[in-house]
């Protein structure tokens, strides 16, 4: 390679360059840029992504708003740095992870730090890229010509999602645990094959060495591998396509002008991408950084809970914070829609977000005139939300401490006499409180009991008890008659102090008269 | 090069192109074949169970329901505790047994016994069972998976092996 090249290169570079562009490297630059210059005459990094660094974009598309894709790539990097950290010390097997993680927190250097970055970093990565996806959506820019950009993005969301799921795995504890365990019963609901597919899962016929390997290499290979070509083949097409301009109402997307128009939008109100375009994003980058940073100093690692030892199934497993919804969903499906659901379910949301730029492929844009938009993002956004919300405290849940843990209020039992007094000790030892409340305490499950009797008569406290009914179980076989006197006796006396306990209809009312020794209307005739 | 021999070279470097594509999709599917049998070794046995040894009778009280463990009789060395598995053993009297599994039949969390109430209850998502292992309330679609046993000599066996499903109850 002869000086000759090298300097027509130079040349030709420098008449072309200026609009707004990177500077051409100067002859006459420091000892660095004549080394850039040398190994950049050979990569030709110039030629090849100059052009689109310097692609002009609309200008208005310059705005916070735009930030949250660069963000979420952002974290993607962030993942990929610490994920290699904690893979310097993590151990994946399953008789060595949980102490893996245990040296990590506690004797490994920083090794806290690391795993709290990567926790923290995963949190932030589901959330910008969720606020990522509504943005989008909400600007219209899924529309003609960057289906292709949406669908990716789709696919980049699932495997999102599959890393949040597999990263709970490798935290292997008694969540993690029993999370594959529901996994796999889950998968075992697919028809004729259930038992393959579980045992495809696992890698075994139980949950154990095999199946924390193959989820480690879903979360450290597959995954990712498939995360990053993803993510260059959306960047390109982000790229090649151009950034969605910002969405004006009125200007309605058709298939034959867009094109044009879009080209006329850049040369007319155009800036090069860089450094216009990334201004914000560069400054939104760091405080994302700062904040993971932050988040790991201040709250530290998740985990790992207890032992992942199935004999000790004194455990309450719960899923991580993105994955609440789906646990409240299958508490509360019924169950002959159960099944149904979760092999359909799946399939239908993939189909119809992987449609959704087909059939909404062309006209308004604008947020301000698609009124279903904001119906539809306001619907997922209530719905996942309150099921999240249940999903933290879970009030379907037995709480299977409470019989012994949650004393029945003193009040309640003030004088009270022997029989009541021995009934509220029913009420104890046979576990009503793991699903009833009583003053403060008790599980959420079955009605709240502290005013029952103003809503159950005695003969139907007896019923009930006896053969439950309303998703309680039957203690006509559990409790000996003499119990069940005491616990409905003590059961009649919850009513609000001032309000009549509840009465069967066909039996006339006792005047208030009457208990002082009076004589009934009726005995007058 | 006359236009005749340049077609025939173009003939010729189409034809090696041609072997070159079939030889690699003949090495592609000799190497899937493997990869595929590999990912998929775990399908080889459709049912793995085997009878492995509870423990003596006298550590389970009849009229009563105790946690008994064994080791899976399939393990790798790595399994650690994760090879260990819990199931209740409920003992009727004169060796008239009951082997529940500990997984609900729901989205198999492990159920808890609650001998005061003689319920089994489930920390997930609410399953309830009564002591016979039939379903009580919440949304398991059936009772509790049971395990077949054996009483030999003072021992109690069961057959297990797997984690129980509704696609594989036991």
């Amino acid at each position: 390679m002869s000086d000759m090249d090298e300097q027509d290169l130079r040349a030709q570079r420098a008449g072309r360059g200026g609009s707004g562009g990177l500077r051409p490297l100067e002859e006459k630059g420091g000892a660095l840029l004549r080394v850039l210059d040398w190994i950049d005459f050979r990569v030709k990094f110039r030629e090849s992504f100059l052009p689109s660094i310097v692609h002009p974009i609309p200008r208005n598309t310059a705005s916070w708003w735009y930030v949250f894709g660069s963000a979420t790539l952002v974290c993607l990097i962030l993942q990929v740095v610490t994920g290699i950290c904690l893979a310097l010390v993590y151990v994946p097997s399953a008789g060595e992870a949980w102490q893996s993680l245990v040296h990590l927190n506690y004797v490994q250097p920083l090794g806290w730090f690391l795993r709290g970055m990567h926790y923290w970093g995963s949190n932030f990565m589901v959330a910008l890229m969720t606020i990522h996806l509504i943005q989008v959506f909400m600007f219209g820019a899924y529309k003609y010509p960057r289906e292709l950009t949406w669908l990716v993005g789709c696919v980049l969301f699932i495997c999102t999602l599959g890393m949040a799921f597999t990263g709970q795995v490798m935290r292997f504890d008694q969540d993690a645990y029993w999370g594959l365990g529901i996994g796999a019963s889950m998968a075992a609901r697919f028809p004729l094959i259930g038992q393959e597919v579980v045992q495809l899962m696992l890698g075994g016929p139980i949950i154990a060495g095999e199946t924390l390997s193959r989820f480690f290499a879903l979360h450290v290979f597959v995954i990712p591998g498939l995360l990053l070509g993803l993510v260059g083949l959306h960047l390109l097409l982000v790229v090649k396509i151009g950034i969605n301009e910002w969405p004006m109402p009125g200007r309605l997307v058709t298939r034959e002008r867009y094109l044009e128009e879009y080209h006329e939008l850049v040369e007319r109100d155009g800036e090069p991408f860089v450094p216009h375009g990334v201004t914000r994003d560069v400054v939104f980058a760091g405080i994302v950084m700062l904040a993971i940073a932050a988040f790991a100093a201040y709250f530290g690692p998740k985990g790992p809970s207890g032992l992942p030892d199935p004999t000790l199934i004194e455990t309450n497993p719960r899923p991580d914070f993105w994955f609440l919804s789906l646990f409240s969903v299958f508490a509360l499906l019924p169950p002959y829609m159960e099944t149904a659901l979760i092999l359909t379910a799946p399939v239908v949301l993939i189909a119809l977000a992987f449609l959704l730029p087909f059939y909404s492929n062309t006209g308004e844009k604008s947020w301000q005139r698609r009124p279903g938009a904001w119906i539809l993002v306001i619907m997922v956004f209530l719905m996942l939300g309150v099921l999240t919300w249940l999903g933290t405290y879970s009030p379907w849940s037995p709480d299977m401490t409470a019989w012994s843990g949650a004393p029945v209020p003193v009040h309640y039992v003030q004088a009270s006499s022997p029989l009541e007094l021995q009934g509220a000790l029913v009420v104890q030892a046979k576990q009503c409180r793991n699903c009833h409340q009583l003053g403060d305490g008790g599980g959420l499950r079955g009605p709240n009991l502290d005013g029952v009797a103003s809503r159950l008569t005695r003969d139907q406290l007896i019923r009930q008890v006896l053969q439950g009914g309303g998703n309680m179980p039957a203690y006509g076989k559990n409790l000996s008659p003499a119990e069940v006197t005491a616990l409905v006796a003590f059961l009649t006396t919850l009513h609000p102090a001032g309000e009549l306990p509840a009465r069967d209809s066909a039996v006339p009312a006792p005047e208030p008269a009457a208990a002082a020794g009076g004589t009934r209307p009726g005995d007058a005739g | 090069m006359a236009p005749e021999a340049q077609s025939q070279a173009g003939t010729r470097r189409n034809f090696l192109m041609k072997i070159g594509i079939a030889i690699n999709v003949v090495a592609a599917s000799l190497i899937a074949v493997p990869i595929v049998g590999f990912i998929a070794a775990a399908l080889r046995k459709r049912s793995y169970q085997a009878w492995v040894e509870l423990g003596p009778l006298s550590a389970f009280p009849a009229g009563q329901t105790r946690l008994a463990t064994y080791q899976n009789p399939f393990t790798v060395p790595w399994d650690g505790k994760t090879s260990n598995v819990a199931c209740w053993v409920r003992h009727l009297g004169a060796n008239q047994m009951q082997v529940f599994a500990v997984n609900c039949a729901h989205l198999g969390c492990p159920v808890r016994w609650f001998p005061e109430s003689k319920l089994f209850m489930c920390p997930c998502h609410g399953g309830v069972y009564y002591e016979d292992g039939s379903r009580a309330s919440g949304p398991p679609p059936r009772g509790l998976f049971e395990y077949e046993y054996e009483v030999r000599g003072d021992e109690l066996w069961v057959r297990g092996g797997q984690m129980p499903t509704l696609a594989n109850p036991v």
